[in-house]
């Protein structure tokens, strides 16, 4: 069996930035699986602007975006294999995988970054009633077809969810010549960014029905005909007469992304909320050099994130291959309380951790007007006011570590009603 | 006084801007050269892909390197989707060079090696 330091699997941009944060750190010998012929993962048919604000200052499209970071792998000489398909990762952190070239190869790794992103969920994951045509196509399927090989999927086009994909894809599709009729969003608010509520939808009048969801299929001949869209009450039942009909040839699902934790769904260990593993303030797992970050541990709002997470997994890689992780001492459970649907990390070795701790979240719904609270037990560490706060922008907050002194066990976040 | 929300970041800030193009709300000052744009001459960065003659791409992925006017949008596209690339293709070669003599070039947004 080969040994290797770190191998990381999936080749995206979590994937390439944790490569190079690991290099850099000192981490010479890096292994990248990547299942796909190129670099990148979805950036590549992310075509559109809006990426790298953050990390380059200044606005980037998802291709020049990841072509930064696949330079500079190639650049520093970070090995990667292609078209390679990671089948089992054990307990002891053997890493199975074959390609066409090497065959069935185990890797014995030392320690392992799984930055293996997310997928979408499917018409399968929200069972519309009605036929079973084919034209229903997921966001990002579309957007695959349209962008990578320039083929567009319909010309009166229908959107169910309001998830930026899907606002993405009413613009896109609306320039290549399709009549995007509308976006339905099941919740009263929506999932997307505000930015792109205006620039995608706005901007081409295409319409946006809140509380609204599709109560039919039709497409009795084998594709879709037609959609039946109807408004749903706060409990989320159909309004009986509120049932508007569009003649569609394709409907497009934004409707939710969900971590892809095939590879590490049978170790036995603690998931989270967000449906990726249960982590501590390295983005470690339960199984000790085992990492995960990026969009496989929680679906991030914006590459510029999942970059900057990536790098905590990498700095934790590099302090467990140099012993320099002790798991031991002071130990926080971080949960979310009242508001807040979620928080990463949900464990913190306070000894082991960075100067500054790092909580990632979402609120549960939207709120105006409210405090977010950091807690150590009923010890407030810090209070942020918020004029407007809604679930699908991720909040994060950095906290000097000197701030907790260990009294209590528990951290929480929640939310505070302002009187 | 309109409000406005900012697309220029992800943030997405709610501006309100009055009568003489005064900009609150704005976290940044981006926010108030978006608003002031937006009420003047409203612009968009365009980005779309053209035909390419190449060993491994279909598409090659292309964006206006400024934002174009707004009203140039479509006709943009029409160009656009007339243009044949042959690779290689490196980011930022230039597709179409000042499309409607805005001064604006379309570029390539990806490397396109073979």
């Amino acid at each position: 069996m080969i040994n290797r330091d770190l191998v990381i699997v999936g080749g995206g941009s979590a994937g390439m930035s944790a490569a190079l944060e690991a290099y850099s750190l000192g981490v010479k010998d890096i292994l990248i699986l990547e299942k796909n012929d190129y670099l990148g993962g979805i950036l590549n048919q992310c075509i559109h602007n809006g990426f790298g604000l953050q990390e380059f200052k200044e606005e980037l499209t998802g291709p020049e975006f990841m072509t930064r970071f696949s330079k500079a792998v190639n650049e520093k000489g970070i090995e990667y294999r292609l078209n390679t398909n990671v089948i089992n990762i054990s307990k002891d952190k053997v890493v199975s995988y074959s390609n066409s070239e090497e065959g069935f190869v185990e890797i014995k790794a030392k320690a392992i970054i799984l930055t293996t992103g997310c997928y979408e969920r499917n018409s399968g994951a929200i069972q519309i009633p009605g036929d079973r045509p084919s034209g229903v196509y997921t966001a990002g399927q579309a957007q695959l077809y349209l962008n990578i090989y320039g083929q567009l999927v319909g010309k009166r086009v229908f959107i169910l969810g309001s998830g930026d994909i899907g606002l993405i894809m009413a613009r896109r599709m609306t320039l290549e010549g399709a009549k995007v009729l509308g976006v339905a969003e099941l919740n009263s608010y929506s999932a997307g960014l505000n930015r792109n509520i205006v620039q995608c939808l706005q901007d081409f009048d295409i319409p946006l029905y809140l509380s609204h969801t599709v109560k039919e299929i039709v497409g009795p001949k084998g594709h879709i005909e037609k959609i039946v869209l109807a408004k749903v009450d706060d409990h989320f039942n159909f309004i009986p007469g509120s049932e508007i009909e569009f003649e569609v040839d394709a409907l497009l699902l934004s409707v939710g992304l969900v971590p892809n934790v095939d590879l590490i769904s049978r170790l036995g260990i603690p998931f989270s909320k967000t449906r990726g593993a249960v982590v501590t303030e390295h983005m470690e797992t339960e199984i000790e050099g085992l990492f995960t970050s990026g969009n496989v541990l929680h679906v991030h709002d914006l590459v510029d994130y999942v970059v900057s997470e990536a790098r905590e997994a990498a700095k934790g890689a590099y302090l467990y291959l140099n012993n320099k992780l002790s798991h031991k001492g002071h130990m926080y459970k971080v949960s979310p309380k009242d508001g807040v649907n979620y928080v990463v990390p949900q464990k913190i070795y306070i000894d082991d951790a960075e100067d500054k701790l790092i909580f990632k979240f979402r609120v549960a719904h939207p709120f105006k007007d409210i405090n977010l609270v950091i807690s150590e037990g009923d010890r407030v560490i810090k209070k942020i006011y918020k004029p407007a706060i809604i679930p699908s922008e991720m909040e994060i907050v950095k906290l000097d570590k000197s701030l907790f002194n260990k009294e209590n066990e528990n951290i929480f976040v929640y939310v505070e009603e302002r009187k | 006084m309109k409000e406005l929300i900012c697309i220029t970041c992800p943030r997405g800030c709610h501006l309100k801007v009055d009568d003489d193009l005064n900009v609150t709300g704005n976290f940044c000052p981006r926010g108030a050269m978006y608003a002031k744009a937006e009420l003047t001459h409203p612009v968009r960065t365009l980005t779309s892909t053209v035909k390419i003659n190449s060993k491994v791409a279909d598409r090659l992925p292309v964006k206006s390197a400024r934002p174009l006017p707004k009203e140039l949008i479509f006709k943009a596209m029409e160009e656009i989707n007339k243009v044949t690339m042959n690779a290689p293709i490196s980011i930022g070669d230039v597709v179409i060079k000042n499309i409607f003599d805005t001064g604006i070039d379309i570029v390539a947004t990806k490397d396109i090696l073979k």
